[in-house]
């Protein structure tokens, strides 16, 4: 009776899971291992030749023959450093602010989302539009300089474009962070604030005192997710620049899609992206032994 | 801090983020040559002067952007609904029942976790493009290779989602398992125990994945760029393609992107609670 049950409860374990099981082998398990493996080949989308292994050649050629690689690394680091920081941090400040006891709090956290629900393309296309020469941001800045200010295509200025690109990324995505923070703010029990302020602390000593350690857990959270999403910067480029100009906003997934899809060289494309994942992988490793404790 | 100060930093910053898009649904309505002279002041974000839908009009006999829409629908609706029927299967296998194999499972489950579509969107052309398909042709069945250019490649990919296995499975756990237990001593196959007792019990659950699994899907943008070049299947982010070359025509380009924007926008004023509840939710995992 018992191991009937049991054998049952078995069949209908695997039954239960099956499809979920299959289609995550299918469409990301085989396409990680596919990956690994046709980045020691030469093939292509549509070849005359027969596929074959060619060792380490993708990754020398990356390495050592492709400039527009190791600047599209640089870039993406670079866009990184200065996005996780900048986007955690104003991200807090936004959660401080809409968790205050005020009335409107929720209308303003309704409208510091909104950005959120909007498609990257959209964002993107959009704020290609208010970057140009004889666009808003310059004619707001015409403005504010008394005239002072003749427009600039920030878009076609190498040493501006990966700033724009970075601001426009903030923007959307910052109040998604908003909520994250938001939530572990309203983890912290009220009993410690009122603790502190009988012991005499301020606000900025509450916030260093008691807001901030209790949000480690958070914290290592929104950093790692922001850093990830970060190192995937695609779509912005596709739109708004195209990796220009000379290369100067080309990242690592969009080197990869390039070569690897547009150019056809699924073998080269796959080893950019097998880079890209070895990155991601550093990163959650990093998260793991930040919160090995709490495991 | 004062309140004062308070309510001034969020207004300040609420116009940050409100600016472009009013800009943008302001800016449709007008025709090419005010949108550029109104920019230099308040105008820019008022809806005066030649008010009008020609934009729209414009965008309608430009691209199919109604089949664009109807498309982004079909897949985005099939990519939530059949997601949470198989995520929540799933899930439900996972935490509430004990059987060997669901260690494997679950640690199958958690290492799809980490990785980002961007990391396999390459090879995952290559594959798509040698996998069996079978289709009507001239009222025949045929068996031939090779998955561009369909529904099924924009679709069936996306269904499965580790990260909704767990969120069901996380959310399953908290149902008290005696009723289980009383249900199986009457006689209720595990089947049954999930589609009339974990199913009922668990609607905030559904609309959370329903919600984190719905904007991807309709913003899908990278995937079907590379594997659609069909006009006739193509999602509405896609279609914008058409804009991205002709940077003149910005009334009708802001014209398509309000009326892609403006579906999801009203979704989520509707469901705020919902959306906010819900991405608070995915920041458990840390």
């Amino acid at each position: 009776m018992i191991r009937a049950d049991l054998r049952s409860e078995r069949r209908a374990g695997w039954a239960m899971t099956a499809p979920a099981v299959l289609l995550l082998l299918a469409f990301l398990i085989v396409p990680v291992i596919l990956g690994f493996v046709l980045s020691f080949t030469n093939a292509r989308l549509i070849s005359p030749e027969p596929t074959s292994f060619t060792g380490f050649d993708n990754f020398v050629r990356a390495f050592t023959a492709d400039p527009t690689f190791f600047r599209s690394l640089l870039n993406t680091f670079a866009f990184a450093a200065v996005v996780v920081p900048v986007q955690a941090g104003f991200g807090l400040v936004l959660a401080i602010l809409v968790n205050q006891k005020i009335r409107g709090a929720v209308a303003f956290r309704v409208i510091f989302f909104i950005p959120v629900v909007t498609s990257i393309v959209v964002v993107s296309i959009l704020w290609k539009f208010l970057y140009q020469p004889d666009g808003l941001i310059n004619s707001f800045i015409d403005t504010i300089s008394f005239g002072a200010w003749h427009g600039m295509a920030w878009l076609n200025d190498p040493g501006t474009a990966l700033t724009a690109i970075i601001v426009l990324s903030v923007w959307q995505a910052v109040g998604f962070h908003m909520l994250i923070w938001l939530s572990g703010l309203q983890t912290i029990p009220e009993e410690l604030y009122e603790a502190a302020r009988i012991d005499g602390a301020g606000s900025w000593r509450q916030f260093r005192d008691v807001t901030w350690p209790c949000l480690r857990p958070t914290r290592v959270f929104v950093l790692i997710t922001i850093t990830i999403a970060a190192l995937g910067l695609f779509v912005q480029i596709d739109v708004m620049t195209q990796g220009g100009p000379v290369d100067s906003t080309s990242t690592l997934v969009y080197h990869a899609v390039r070569m690897g899809y547009r150019q056809q060289q699924i073998g080269y494309g796959s080893a950019l992206s097998l880079v890209f994942f070895v990155l991601v992988l550093i990163v959650a490793l990093v998260q793991r032994y930040l919160t090995r404790d709490e495991a | 801090m004062s309140r004062r100060w308070i309510y001034l930093a969020m207004t300040g910053l609420a116009v940050f983020f409100l600016f472009p898009l009013v800009f943008m649904f302001v800016s449709s309505l007008k025709p090419d040559g005010q949108i550029l002279s109104d920019v230099g002041g308040w105008r820019a974000f008022l809806p005066v002067g030649d008010i009008s839908f020609r934009n729209y009009a414009g965008v309608f006999e430009r691209v199919p952007v109604g089949r664009f829409l109807l498309n982004s629908l079909l897949v985005t609706t099939v990519i939530v609904g059949a997601g949470l029927v198989i995520n929540s299967m799933a899930g439900f296998a996972i935490s509430r029942m004990r059987w060997t194999g669901r260690r494997v499972v679950l640690s199958v489950v958690i290492a799809t976790l980490i990785v980002p579509f961007e990391t396999i969107a390459v090879p995952m052309v290559y594959w798509v493009s040698q996998l069996p398909t079978l289709l009507f042709q001239n009222g025949r069945l045929v068996y031939d290779f090779g998955w561009l250019d369909t529904y099924e490649v924009q679709i069936i990919p996306f269904i499965a989602n580790g990260f909704s296995v767990f969120l069901f499975a996380q959310y399953f756990s908290t149902i008290p398992a005696a009723i289980d237990e009383a249900a199986r001593i009457d006689g209720a196959g595990w089947f049954t125990i999930y589609r009339k007792i974990a199913v009922p019990l668990s609607g905030p659950a559904f609309a959370t994945v329903a919600i984190l699994t719905f904007l991807p899907a309709w913003n899908q943008y990278l995937w079907p760029s590379m594997v659609v070049q069909d006009e006739n299947l193509r999602p509405v982010m896609v279609g914008m393609q058409y804009f991205f070359q002709d940077t003149t025509a910005w009334g009708e380009i802001m014209a398509y992107t309000s009326m892609i924007t403006l579906p999801v926008l009203v979704v989520f004023l509707a469901f705020q609670r919902a959306f906010v509840s819900s991405v608070a939710a995915s920041g458990v995992k840390g």
